[in-house]
């Protein structure tokens, strides 16, 4: 089962987390291997939890990812990410986007925001990179390209190259002109330089 | 949707189990496709509406999307129809006499399981419907599976002249996969030939078809004995060999690549020769099936020694983690304890919300304002309202049944209860898919219930898909519209009984619900506006809180928008000595969209409209700058 890579990429309802796998799948299968993804994405409406799990090779058979055997973790909000650490193998990769997103029932005063997720986050095996994926989108013009950030913070944490992933992830914006391509071309690599540049602090 | 142009045959596409189903019905040559939406089968219906040359429709319920596959299959057509699991609770009736009649052109029923509850009431196993009605059921295992059998099941629907049941779960649905298409066949209808021997089920034409049916068991056993769609997949390790369909069958093989596998692609009726050459072939056969036994069932029946239940759970998916350990167990071995070393992390629970400026919020800030109300609720989004913070619905059990309920609520008080209000809540498609005939019922019999009716003009839940509400038909295009007002004062509701309200004008809704409800009557509350994900509705100039301003009292937190964010928390003893809590909020007006429920139950003035110091771009989706 080594052949085959699962990457979990998770966060809320409404932020785009399907649609950066579904990115991901298209260059896994561009690049020849079979994929699979799913979620479990809860009722279908916003603010509630998303997973999605996207593994590829030579063939998929099972969809999920099994606890303890996901290669990359791609978090989209800091205590989504805390919340899937153990489906990470000892020494994975975890990118995390280290803004929050505090639901209703924690503003209620009825649960509590953990005072630093990604501090717990580094308290196991895994290597944790965070970064202010958000502050990036808004810095670029448009809180809407944190999707694209995050494919960037990815790129370099794949079995091909970062080329490939950009290339599928600009197709996508190719209907809606040069300026959007060329934007999310900057989100990109401004993810890819986010988690260069963490990684380098850490290291 | 519009009608798009068909990716040409050949191509290999990465697909949803339920855009390979749409692509199957569109190359079979269906002329007629109904749905009602239900998770995880809504986007079968979408996508295969995008297709040239099939008639399709969002139909108000179930059975009356079946009756319309019926009456398109009668006629010679080929005919699809699809839903969620509990949709075929309702459907059921029209299925146990068409299995009688049978069909003509070919008839396709696509079940989808919620294994796992992911966005359903319960857990049910549709292969029942298969031994109940004596018909099909085909179980695919992925996407390219779903494609070919949804073919596959149109030959044999037509060779038998049976509707074919294929049965999905949540992991066929909703996983994309790799699947290669092929070309369009198409289907010339013959027409329809009367034969009321055959079409018109009374007693006596019913009676004589009976047999029929029963005799059809067997040739359909033989297909299943015979079929490409049942494998024995040879292995070497013969300690164990496995039965298995549907998403089960992936699993299996994922997890015991040495394990001689039965794979049943045709799994009703089963075809028992086959199981009992796999049963020759190992130490001890094992049934992996979700959700229920079926299979073990007959199997035990048929008196082969299987093992199924016993070490596999009752109840959800049937992944890696789950049959690993239990074959384990089952062969003396040590369990693998790896992936179980780390725990999950303790992080609060993030249950769906409800939408920014959501018309609901206006109606349970409301409804958790007023006393002494039992509250029947219904399925859909508004469902959301027995949760925090207005925790205002007290029951859910099906589609339609907040009405019904409400009723027996009513007529069944005890002692504790002789003085509640009966309210019930319900969204303008569930009234129109069952809600409509327990509302007559409450008329004719005369309830003092208080019906909430929230028309968002949208199927809210699934997506925000059109229906006879809203005046749109599935393409997009107009359709008669329904008036909710009229339709309720004909279902014998007095007009003086009948109001409608904007449901952001809470004063107004307040008055409205707690003088409705002193009324021993049935009175309908009708609410008025659009589903804030839908075209209908305009966002507003949005709003922030005025840091000085704010007293921190909390009753904005309190309509459950989730644009509001505490910014600190304090304690304050008022001057009678008790302690209070205080929370000082923020609004986040990037996603405010002014609807100003928050606005009316702040005391001190706090919020106002949004007024950014510094020319920041406001970003939201429809554009919405200030």
């Amino acid at each position: 089962m080594s052949q085959t890579t699962n990457i979990l990429v998770v966060g809320i309802g409404g932020q785009g987390v399907m649609t950066a796998t579904e990115i991901l799948a298209e260059a896994a299968i561009a690049l020849g291997h079979d994929a699979k993804k799913t979620e479990v994405a809860g009722m279908a409406q916003r603010g509630g939890v998303v997973s999605s799990h996207l593994r590829f090779g030579p063939r998929v058979l099972s969809p999920q990812i099994a606890p303890g055997e996901a290669d990359v973790l791609l978090a989209f909000e800091a205590a989504e990410g805390l919340r899937w650490m153990h489906m990470l193998r000892p020494g994975a990769a975890a990118l995390v986007n280290d803004s929050r997103f505090v639901p209703p029932v924690v503003e209620l005063g009825l649960y509590d925001y953990p005072a630093d997720p990604v501090a717990e986050m580094k308290a196991g095996s895994a290597r944790v990179v965070a970064f202010d994926a958000t502050t990036i989108a808004q810095g670029l013009g448009d809180i809407r390209l944190g999707n694209t950030v995050m494919l960037g913070a990815i790129a370099d944490q794949l079995p091909f190259s970062a080329e490939i992933l950009l290339d599928c992830v600009l197709k996508r914006f190719q209907r809606k002109g040069e300026q959007v391509v060329a934007l999310n071309r900057k989100a990109f690599e401004a993810g890819r330089a986010a988690v260069g540049a963490a990684e380098a602090a850490a290291a | 949707m519009a009608a798009v142009m068909p990716a040409p045959a050949a191509s290999r596409i990465l697909m949803s189990g339920n855009e390979a189903v749409a692509r199957a019905v569109w190359e079979a040559g269906v002329k007629v496709a109904a749905a009602y939406p239900g998770t995880p089968s809504t986007e079968m219906l979408e996508v295969i509406s995008t297709y040239p040359d099939i008639y399709a429709e969002w139909s108000v319920n179930e059975k009356v999307s079946l009756e319309v596959a019926i009456g398109a299959a009668y006629a010679g057509s080929r005919s699809f129809c699809c839903m969620k699991h509990v949709g075929m609770n309702v459907a059921s009736d029209a299925l146990m006499t068409l299995t009688l009649t049978g069909v003509v052109g070919g008839l396709v029923i696509a079940i989808a399981d919620d294994v796992g509850l992911s966005s359903s009431q319960n857990e049910q196993d549709s292969r029942y419907w298969g031994r109940f009605a004596h018909v099909p059921v085909f179980e695919p295992a992925d996407s390219q599976e779903a494609y070919a059998m949804t073919l596959a099941a149109y030959a044999l629907s037509e060779k038998h002249q049976v509707p074919v049941i294929l049965r999905m779960t949540t992991r066929i649905n909703h996983v994309k996969a790799l699947v290669t298409v092929g070309e369009r066949q198409g289907h010339v209808g013959a027409g329809f030939k009367k034969d009321p021997s055959r079409f018109v089920m009374v007693p006596g034409n019913a009676g004589k078809r009976i047999p029929l049916m029963f005799r059809r068991d067997d040739t359909l056993r033989a297909e299943s004995e015979a079929s490409s769609l049942n494998v024995i997949e040879a292995g070497s390790d013969k300690r164990v060999g496995f039965i298995t369909s549907g998403p089960a069958y992936m699993h299996v093989r994922e997890s015991f690549p040495e394990a001689p596998v039965l794979k049943l692609g045709f799994s009703w009726p089963v075809p028992f020769d086959l199981c009992r050459e796999l049963a020759a072939q190992v130490d001890q056969v094992v049934i992996v099936e979700e959700v229920e036994p079926l299979i073990e069932t007959e199997l035990k029946a048929q008196g082969l020694r299987v093992i199924g239940k016993d070490i596999l759970p009752l109840q959800g998916e049937l992944a890696p983690p789950v049959i690993k350990p239990a074959i384990a167990r089952l062969l003396g071995e040590p369990v693998d304890e790896a992936p179980l070393r780390v725990r999950p992390a303790q992080v609060f629970p993030r249950p769906p919300t409800m939408c920014v400026a959501c018309p609901h919020l206006g109606v349970y800030y409301t409804l958790s304002q007023v006393r002494n109300l039992n509250i029947s609720g219904d399925i859909g989004c508004y469902t959301l309202g027995a949760g925090h913070p207005w925790q205002a619905m007290d029951t859910c059990v099906s589609m339609g049944a907040s009405m019904g309920v409400a009723l027996g609520m009513d007529k069944g008080r005890g002692e504790s209860d002789k003085d509640k209000r009966i309210v019930a809540v319900i969204g303008d498609s569930t009234f129109l898919h069952m809600g409509m005939q327990g509302l007559l019922d409450m008329v004719y019999n005369k309830a003092n219930v208080t019906v909430m009716l929230l028309d968002n003009r949208a199927v809210g839940m699934t997506g925000g898909q059109d229906n006879p509400g809203n005046g749109r038909d599935i393409h997009g295009e107009e359709a008669p519209r329904i008036d909710f007002a009229k339709l309720v004062e004909a279902l014998g509701v007095k007009k003086e009984r009948v109001h409608v309200v904007n449901p952001y004008e809470l004063p107004v809704l307040f008055k409205t619900i707690r003088d409705e409800v002193k009324v021993p009557e049935v009175s309908v509350i009708i609410t008025d506006q659009p589903c804030v994900l839908i075209k209908d509705y305009h966002k507003l100039k949005p709003f922030e809180v005025i840091e000085d301003k704010c007293t921190g009292c909390g009753n904005c937190i309190d309509v459950g928008c989730p644009a509001i964010h505490v910014t600190r928390r304090a304690k304050e003893v008022k001057p009678s000595g008790r302690e209070v809590d205080l929370a000082f909020v923020r609004i986040e007006s990037s996603v405010c969209t002014g609807c100003t429920l928050c606005v009316q139950p702040c005391a001190p003035g706090a919020i106002v409209h949004y007024a950014p110091v510094s020319p920041i771009k406001l970003v939201t989706k429809g554009g919405c700058s200030a």
